[in-house]
């Protein structure tokens, strides 16, 4: 029961506090489950990643699923990924019954400029931690400076460059004697 | 029958919705196509400004937004958790599939060429809402934000003190959106 509320309560929070999609939520997954709880390694997080960016579904429902499902089975994968759920759908509902024009609002405006100013710099720190610890071979980061490129510049969809480099990998380090 | 027609469309959506942030979006357009009654392309785009400026994953936000504005709170209930069940059962099948594969050599190897990949996607993921922040595009004219530029680099900055890497997002969070109205972003 304990940890059932604890998976609930920490991606309530996490729900909470994920301002601009799916990857803005790593900073905050990253303290909640892996700092904080334990509830899976940097890398394990990252395969989460990966295999949400591939399956069908909202990455972060799919992230919070499979945490869920990692500590507690199907019952925990069911309390996590409502509960990351729970406060887009009671946010919402207030913005949407109050405020018709709620963006119209300067302060809030203001408010949330500055918000995303903070989330992409906690992306930024994110990336720079991600980047030491898995560019650790020229192949290594030759590898995210090409996905960066496609996705960022190029505008190839993520789920190519996902597919195509799971192959490679599977083809590459997969085929060597100690994986 | 209103409800079971949100189901159906939104679980749609989340069954055929892959690789997140607005991967809802297109069958969002179409939803509004099929039911010219539920929400129009403009509703739809305000929609889309709000939901990226709140809390929480943006396709979950879209349904919540749209099944409210079709059918109140039961709608938004409805749709929302439409939206998040394939989700849930996909990866509830995904999770044993690759248990029973993950000694395999190809999988592991496939998993550690996506590892590198997946940081890159983040970074793309990071430079496109810091290119959103920093660079107003008013009357076809960008303007790059310098004050948003310059507090980006300052954020950045403080992160990197180890005992700072401590601190909780959320106090970063918070101090963003007092220093947005104290600055007048």
């Amino acid at each position: 029961m304990k940890l059932l509320w604890d998976l609930f309560v920490s991606f309530v929070l996490i729900g909470t506090m994920t301002f601009g999609g799916g990857y803005a939520m790593l900073p905050m997954l990253t303290r909640e489950i892996v700092d904080k709880h334990g509830w899976a390694t940097h890398e394990e997080l990252l395969n989460y990643f990966a295999i949400g960016q591939c399956t069908p579904g909202v990455i972060a429902v799919n992230t919070a699923t499979f945490i869920g499902y990692r500590r507690k089975g199907a019952l925990g994968a069911a309390v996590a990924t409502v509960g990351v759920a729970l406060p887009s759908l009671i946010i919402i509902v207030i913005i949407a019954s109050f405020l018709s024009n709620f963006m119209h609002i300067a302060w809030i405006a203001h408010a949330f400029a500055g918000v995303r100013i903070a989330v992409c710099a906690l992306i930024a720190s994110t990336v720079w931690g991600l980047y030491k610890r898995n560019a650790n071979t020229w192949l290594n980061a030759g590898i995210a400076l090409v996905s960066f490129v496609c996705v960022a510049l190029v505008g190839i969809s993520p789920i190519y460059v996902t597919v195509a480099f799971a192959v490679f990998g599977a083809l590459y380090y997969g085929g060597r004697k100690k994986a | 029958m209103t409800y079971l027609l949100l189901a159906y469309e939104f679980f749609k959506a989340g069954l055929f919705a892959i690789g997140g942030g607005l991967a809802t979006l297109p069958y969002l357009m179409e939803m509004s196509r099929a039911h010219p009654d539920w929400f129009t392309l403009d509703q739809l785009m305000n929609m889309i400004a709000i939901s990226e400026s709140t809390p929480g994953p943006i396709g979950v936000n879209m349904a919540s937004f749209a099944g409210f504005h079709v059918a109140g709170i039961p709608g938004a209930i409805v749709a929302t958790f439409s939206l998040i069940l394939p989700s849930y059962l996909v990866i509830l099948i995904i999770v044993r599939i690759v248990d029973s594969f993950r000694d395999n050599r190809r999988v592991a190897g496939g998993l550690r060429g996506l590892h590198p990949a997946v940081t890159g996607l983040i970074a793309a993921a990071g430079f496109s809402v810091l290119w959103a922040s920093v660079v107003h595009t008013t009357d076809g004219v960008a303007q790059f934000q310098w004050l948003a530029f310059v507090l980006f680099l300052c954020f950045f900055t403080v992160q990197q003190f180890k005992p700072l890497q401590k601190l909780h997002p959320i106090l970063y969070i918070a101090v963003g959106a007092v220093l947005g109205v104290a600055l007048n972003l």
